[in-house]
């Protein structure tokens, strides 16, 4: 070998001992692997979907459903004409109905629960932890079918409703109320309520300058709260009480009238909040007690009262630790409120990764729309909680 | 001019009413009128959940017997859950092959114990039996068709022994996964690390249950004509990869916490970058890590349960089958309290052992 | 002494503890304590740590409850009472030695949230006051950043600024310099130092035995949970009288 040969040699291994050639090189490697093996399995799947003859695309989605859903929100459902996308709608609205209405209740659930655990009285504090231990350590799925199978379902019949002062019946079937039906004049209260929050905020803000400029403490709260309740009712009083009630009434085979929620509604919804509720108190408990007891010694010893030195010392600092955990608790609840399905709650997994695909066969095209829904939430919570992490941060050196 | 104290005072116990009970009552529950009456109301409540609990699940309830006709007192019919207690364990594998199971349970719990507790110092022996040697013999007991052992096929698997499969073999899978995961995040490589933040978020953003969705439904259209998996593996496939996801989140925290210095440490002695890793950074990230891979276990543990919804018998489902059965009618409440006791006394105590681990880490690191 | 010297020693009595009693669990932190501060005078406690001189001035404005005895300040008892507890803080600013300035608030808006809420003062004239005390502290500069941006000595000055915009008439300083990066500490001891010069009440822990000869009236010396001695500082420094104090004495001045 010469000298220049020897010289080649090594410079064509110091080549490849490069990290940067190297790093290009495992780069194109990982990426020939994917494309492999993503032509494999697209391969694959044209061959058995062509075996079943499955039309892969979306054309189902306009083809008329023919099955009958349960609960339907806000939209007209037929089974004959109805279509997979209006399936699909019906899905979403009813996984957002109770995903919202369950983080409001969870999170309800939680703050009180959270402060509760950190009570000085003995008793209040553990009866929070028993509350925290015993959640948070049984499957969700479990309890979803404790409320539904052992306690909704063994609910009297319609024929012996449980009644409350005679308008609240609990039965096996739900939950029945009375409703209110507007009639002619009654667009005065929501207007009247639109007015009492624009006051709200207006009273807030003269309130916030007489401060700066008097130094006067007006009680802002108790106002607007005053403000939200009394105009709608002057409103209401106004126009002579413009809307009928509907009570529930007994009929031969079921209760008509009124309003009612269904069990698979009620079952889901108190699940996922009583769940997602001992995560969340215990998100509070941690959060508040992030903030150090020198801040709370701090206030008072300015002489600031112990209401007071919550709302302005102790709660903005714990939320900065409270919220990130609370959102990603939040996206939690909505993605299990996908368990709708072992229950029969008509959801979007329920009714479109569910129904829908047994019908239609076509596995690829609902599964993936099923999960671009829950991905689509999920971006929206996390793009809100970066936003919030920004605006909120502490400013450090 | 100086005043000067030459005697030392004595050390007096405090007044009567700041200690024992009386002062521990004082300080505890009666601090304020309000607390006396939360306390009160508080001490009812419990007095009246408490009784009528003891007196469903135990004074009224119903221990002996066979059938539902046993069940003639007002609380909970046991009995159910008795006559049943085979299938809830072990799903329909076969009575007399069940021995097979408890030996597998034996030599995992060994395993197990010499791995968890204090009592080895030196755990690679230990490791090398719990996670080479138990899993291997185990699946020739479970499954068989080799050394003389009758095949039992995975559709008689159930009750508690399938649920215990599944976590354990999802766990097996995504902690090894979910380290490749981080390590891919925190790559240098564009194309790597976008790959695996692409992977770690899809999953992360959507519920299990489309993944055992897709698991159950797609995964045969991908596989070649003739080729398929059966149901269990599929279940498998979807938690394994679910859990990867979080588990690999799990350790990229391990990972950032790992100051940057040990890398530079490692490099500056020659060590390439696998070996930097696997010897120096790993080690230490997984080690403070511990406490979030139990919890995440727990988290899987519960999640074992969505396999009902695709048709397999775990715990939960075999119990739901048995309160749909005719002569079982009126059984949920049990059987759900019992799958719920159950669940509670695996996770409770897992996460018990977490929070023991994660004191006995931040003691060690005070030293 | 004549009646009349009695009354007029009474009015300028601004702190009383009368044989005061503090135990945690069933550990006597502070044993028969007596001690009277007279209006104007600077005291500085000294004494080994864990013998309870920030137990001690943490119980004159309540962080801290006492079990036996009378704490009277500027003629209010401490007891359980919420208004005079109130009352007594308002009176009474403390400084402490981790700062415990509200991170989430600017420097000005720590030094007005109280004026404002508590006193309540306009947020203009609230800011001129915070604004004067800034300078008064030589920092009007930061008003506008927050407390994560500067530096100990800094941020220690701004907890002296907030407590003076409540205009207290006693100052309590819980090593206020103990947590401090040696460079840093005089600067907060000179605040310190020009406010006992404008006749401030002043009771400081501090192990800063040169500031305690500048401007203290009185040293005590606390050991175990009693005072053990107490002198004015240039007796108490050359000719300590009890053995535990010549021993704490000889430690300190070694080390520092």
């Amino acid at each position: 070998m010469t000298a220049e040969a020897a010289d080649l040699e090594v410079a064509k291994i110091n080549k490849f001992r490069d990290p940067r050639i190297r790093a290009i090189f495992y780069q194109i490697l990982v990426i020939v692997l994917i494309v492999g093996f993503v032509a494999y399995v697209g391969h694959n799947t044209a061959v058995n979907l062509e075996k079943r003859g499955i039309a892969s695309g979306f054309n189902f989605l306009s083809q008329p459903a023919g099955f009958g859903i349960g609960i339907v929100l806000l939209m007209d459902f037929d089974s004959q004409t109805s279509t997979h996308l209006d399936v699909l709608l019906i899905g979403i609205i009813n996984t957002l109905a109770v995903s919202i209405s369950g983080i409001f209740l969870a999170t309800i659930i939680g703050f009180i629960f959270g402060v509760l655990r950190l009570s000085k009285n003995w008793v209040v504090n553990k009866i929070a932890a028993v509350y925290i231990e015993v959640i948070r350590n049984i499957p969700l799925l479990v309890q979803l079918m404790f409320w539904y199978f052992a306690v909704l379902s063994v609910l009297p019949l319609v024929g012996d409703s449980m009644s409350i002062g005679n308008n609240f019946f609990v039965n096996n079937r739900g939950v029945n109320f009375p409703a209110m039906i507007p009639s002619t004049g009654f667009w005065l209260i929501p207007v009247a309520l639109l007015v009492a929050i624009v006051a709200s905020v207006l009273v807030r803000n003269w309130a916030h300058k007489r401060q700066d400029l008097t130094g006067q403490i007006f009680p802002v709260f108790w106002v607007c709260l005053g403000l939200i309740i009394v105009l709608p009712v002057i409103a209401s009083l106004i126009m002579g009480n413009p809307f009928t009630m509907s009570y529930p009434e007994f009929g031969r085979f079921s209760i008509t009238g009124g309003w009612s929620l269904e069990p698979e509604f009620l079952a889901l919804l108190l699940g996922l909040s009583i769940y997602t509720g001992a995560f969340i108190a215990e998100i509070v408990r941690s959060g508040i007690n992030a903030v150090s007891h020198g801040q709370t010694e701090a206030a008072h010893s300015l002489g600031i009262r112990p209401g007071l030195t919550t709302r302005l010392v102790i709660l903005p600092q714990a939320l900065r630790v409270i919220v990130p955990p609370l959102t990603s608790q939040y996206l939690n609840l909505t993605k299990n409120s996908s368990l709708a399905t072992a229950i029969g709650y008509a959801d979007i997994t329920a009714l479109f990764a569910g129904t829908s695909l047994n019908q239609t066969g076509q596995a690829i095209e609902c599964i993936m729309i099923t999960m671009l829904f829950y991905l689509s939430i999920s971006l929206l919570i996390s793009m809100f909680m970066n936003w919030y992490n920004k605006r909120i941060a502490l400013v450090e050196r | 001019m100086a005043i000067v104290k030459t005697e030392r005072h004595e050390d007096l116990p405090p007044p009567v009413s700041q200690t024992g009970v009386i002062g521990w009552m004082r300080e505890n529950l009666f601090s304020s009128p309000l607390n006396a009456l939360l306390t009160v109301v508080s001490i009812y409540v419990i007095w009246g959940a408490l009784s009528s609990i003891i007196s469903y699940a135990f004074i009224n309830a119903n221990f002996v017997g066979e059938t539902r006709e046993d069940c003639t007192g007002t609380g909970a019919c046991w009995v159910f859950i008795k006559a049943r207690f085979g299938q809830i364990m072990y799903g329909f594998y076969p009575v007399e092959e069940r021995w097979r199971v408890d030996v597998g349970y034996i030599l995992a719990a060994i395993g197990l114990f010499l791995v968890l507790s204090d009592f080895v110092k030196n755990k690679k022996w230990p490791a090398i039996y719990t996670f080479v040697v138990v899993p291997i013999v185990c699946y020739f007991l479970f499954y068989g068709g080799s050394f003389g052992l009758e095949v039992v096929e995975t559709s008689q698997w159930g009750g508690l022994f399938l649920t215990l499969v599944l976590a354990s073999v999802s766990i097996f899978v995504a902690l090894p996964l979910g380290i490749v995961l981080a390590l891919g995040r925190r790559s240098t490589m564009p194309i790597v690390r976008m790959l695996c933040v692409g992977f770690i978020e899809f999953v992360r953003g959507v519920p299990l249950i489309t993944v055992l969705f897709m698991a159950s439904v797609m995964l045969p259209l991908f596989l070649p004509e003739g080729m398929n998996f059966d149901k269990l593996i599929r279940a498998l496939v979807g938690m394994s990869l679910f859990s990867a996801a979080y588990m690999a989140e799990v350790v990229r925290g391990g990972l950032q916490a790992i100051p940057k210095g040990q890398t530079e440490a490692a490099s500056s002695l020659g060590l390439g970058y696998w070996k930097a890793m696997g010897l120096i950074v790993l080690p230490q990230a997984l080690k403070i890590s511990i406490p979030s891979i139990v919890n995440t276990f727990i988290g899987l543990f519960k999640d074992t349960t969505l396999v009902l919804i695709i048709g397999l018998l775990d715990l939960l489902s075999i119990v739901k089958a048995g309160t749909t059965d005719k002569e079982w009618v009126g059984m949920a409440t049990e059987g759900y309290v019992f799958v719920a006791a159950v669940f509670w006394v695996f996770c409770f105590s897992m996460s018990r052992y977490s929070i023991w681990l994660e004191n006995k880490l931040h003691t060690g690191h005070k030293r | 002494m004549s009646e009349a010297a009695m009354t007029q020693t009474d009015i300028d009595v601004a702190i009383q503890l009368i044989g005061m009693h503090k135990w945690y669990g069933e550990f006597h932190v502070l044993k028969d304590i007596n001690l009277t501060v007279e209006r104007g005078e600077k005291i500085v406690v000294c004494g080994p740590s864990g013998s309870g001189k920030s137990t001690m001035i943490r119980c004159i404005n309540r962080l801290e409850e006492h079990q036996q005895g009378q704490i009277i300040v500027d003629g209010i008892e401490l007891t359980n009472d919420v208004k005079k507890i109130d009352e007594i803080r308002r009176e009474v600013g403390m400084v402490f030695q981790h700062f415990n300035l509200f991170p989430h608030l600017t420097v000005l808006e720590n030094c007005t949230l109280a004026p404002i809420w508590v006193r309540k003062t306009p947020k203009a004239e609230a800011e001129a006051t915070a604004m004067k005390f800034l300078e008064r502290v030589k920092i009007p500069e930061q008003a506008m950043k927050y407390p994560g941006q500067l530096s100990g000595g800094q941020q220690q000055r701004v907890a002296i600024a907030r407590s003076l915009c409540m205009n207290p008439r006693i100052m309590l300083f819980d090593e206020p310099t103990s947590a401090l990066d040696p460079e840093m500490i005089s600067e907060v001891l000179d605040t310190m130092i020009s406010l006992a010069e404008e006749g401030m009440t002043m009771i400081c822990v501090t192990h800063e035995m040169g500031f305690a000869k500048t401007v203290a009236d009185r040293v005590l010396f606390m050991d175990a949970g009693e005072i053990i001695e107490q002198a004015p500082p240039q007796e108490f420094f050359e000719n300590p009288q009890s053995e535990r104090t010549q021993l704490f004495l000889s430690q300190i001045l070694h080390n520092g």
